[in-house]
């Protein structure tokens, strides 16, 4: 375990300020071109830690060249729609002061003349208020900040949703780019509020203290929210094996609800860093890795998640409205024991034809959950097609 | 050539698959799956009417390099930042 962002300074910014010390502006940029800590984070290789992990200084350079003549906006994206993830809301209670440093140093680097800082409602929202007035009282941030309150859903989060719905309009992705068309008509950085935060670390070390851990891919520390069964935050460099951070499973899901499930004793080989997940046929996601009990069905679990995630669709596309519900009831199905092989195949089916053809990624993570669900499970599909449940431990004709 | 679609504007009516029938087909909702995208020499023509006759303005052919996010392809973002 290693802590560059966990590091308990809460509100206080007295507190912040004697940890990191003051912000690290560097001066505006010229208009239409990069600030000079660009080149700090292009040369730390910091990569978006929201799930995609795009190289930020890429999209740093992509937005200030859509920009144009008007300012760019900053989003910082701490909505966290996902359940099995933590770490926003961690990441923002202990070290709230990192995250809008970060966001003021990326503004800078931009252009930008404004920092939105997006959480879902009903949480941290009135203690981040007070902690922008005391520094816009100070006069840390050179841009407006503010805070605000969006709904608590799974695509809340997702970067032109989150972009529309603070625009005024509903919180659902569009087919608009974000960096192109964003807040108000404006090219816009919509980056994880983790991302951010390294930003800040990034602005104060340089980037060789930056990329003195983690993979030569995908450098420095990261987030990971464990769930067995409790869901903690830890922080570690990113290519920390899976086992190091949880115990011996069944089964242990990467990447969250639109991730993927491996064989518990594979997964805790693997490293958690992007590209060595996805070649296993997962997905590193926001950090997320969540145990399956002993004695708890895959398939269940699976059903309740997919079953979930259908309910959570903007249903604005064919998949999303139609095929979404039609395999998680196919995989509800299955997982009651109550499927024919027949069920099965149209389920495989139904399920291949989700990636790709969505309004957003919201189907391609659902068919790579059950997708890697049917392969990792497949003693249990065989089972219950028998009528019997590791979990429930009730035997039934399938009919 | 590439056949793209706004997958947040078709509804389903299908004329593409009519008119296309060699490059798009349906799913059980009625919606578009396509195998390959790109449209050769000899098909432009018809593809050009599917654009013009698609109901909800869904169809565009457009330059194989260029890419939008709700078509699918990778514009430099995270995706969602759960």
């Amino acid at each position: 375990m290693m802590e560059r962002l966990l590091t308990v300074t809460g509100p206080d910014l007295g507190r912040h300020l004697t940890r990191h010390g003051e912000l690290p502006l560097r001066g505006p940029a010229r208009p239409g071109s990069l600030g000079p800590l660009a080149d700090e984070i292009a040369a730390a290789g910091l990569r978006g830690r929201g799930g995609g992990w795009f190289p930020t200084a890429r999209k740093l350079a992509a937005v200030a060249a859509a920009a144009g003549s008007r300012p760019p906006v900053v989003v910082v994206n701490a909505m966290e729609g996902e359940p099995l993830s933590a770490k926003d809301a961690r990441l923002l209670t202990v070290a709230p002061h990192l995250v809008l440093d970060g966001a003021a140093l990326a503004a800078e680097t931009i252009g930008a003349d404004r920092v939105i800082l997006a959480v879902p409602v009903g949480g941290l929202g009135p203690m981040l208020r007070g902690v922008v007035t005391e520094r816009a009282r100070r006069g840390i941030d050179p841009v407006s900040v503010e805070v605000v309150e969006g709904p608590d859903r799974f695509l809340s989060g997702q970067e032109s949703a989150l972009v529309r719905w603070i625009g005024g309009g509903p919180a659902i992705p569009t087919a608009k780019r974000p960096f192109e068309q964003g807040v108000g008509g404006r090219a816009t950085l919509g980056s994880n509020a983790e991302t951010f935060a390294h930003l800040a670390l990034i602005a104060r070390h340089g980037a060789s203290w930056f990329r003195s851990v983690g993979t030569a891919e995908a450098p420095g520390t990261m987030l990971v929210s464990v769930s067995d069964p409790d869901i903690r935050v830890l922080e570690v460099p990113v290519g920390t094996p899976v086992g190091a951070v949880t115990g011996p499973a069944p089964a242990i899901l990467l990447g969250g609800y639109g991730g993927a499930w491996l064989p518990g004793d594979q997964a805790r080989e693997l490293p958690l860093a992007p590209e060595p997940l996805q070649a296993a046929g997962a997905t590193l996601g926001a950090g997320i890795v969540s145990a399956l009990p002993y004695g708890a069905c895959g398939l269940r679990r699976t059903a309740a998640i997919a079953g979930w995630m259908a309910g959570q669709g903007a249903r604005q596309c064919g998949p999303c409205l139609f095929g979404l519900p039609a395999v998680a009831g196919d995989l509800a199905l299955l997982a009651d024991g109550r499927a024919t092989r027949t069920d099965v195949d149209r389920l495989c089916a139904r399920t291949g034809l989700l990636p790709g053809r969505g309004g957003c990624a919201h189907p391609d993570g659902v068919a790579r959950l059950v997708g890697g669900a049917l392969r990792v499970f497949g003693d249990e599909v065989e089972a219950h097609l028998h009528g019997h449940c590791v979990e429930t431990l009730t035997y039934r004709r399938a009919s | 050539m590439e056949l793209r679609i706004d997958r947040i504007a078709c509804d389903g009516a299908g004329l593409c698959a009519e008119i296309l029938p060699e490059l798009v087909t349906l799913d059980e909702w009625g919606y578009p799956i396509i195998e390959d995208a790109r449209v050769g020499p000899g098909r432009r023509a018809n593809a050009r009417r599917a654009v013009t006759l698609c109901p909800r303005l869904a169809l565009r052919l457009a330059d194989s390099r260029q890419r939008t996010s709700a078509e699918g392809g990778a514009a430099p973002s995270g995706s969602r930042a759960a």
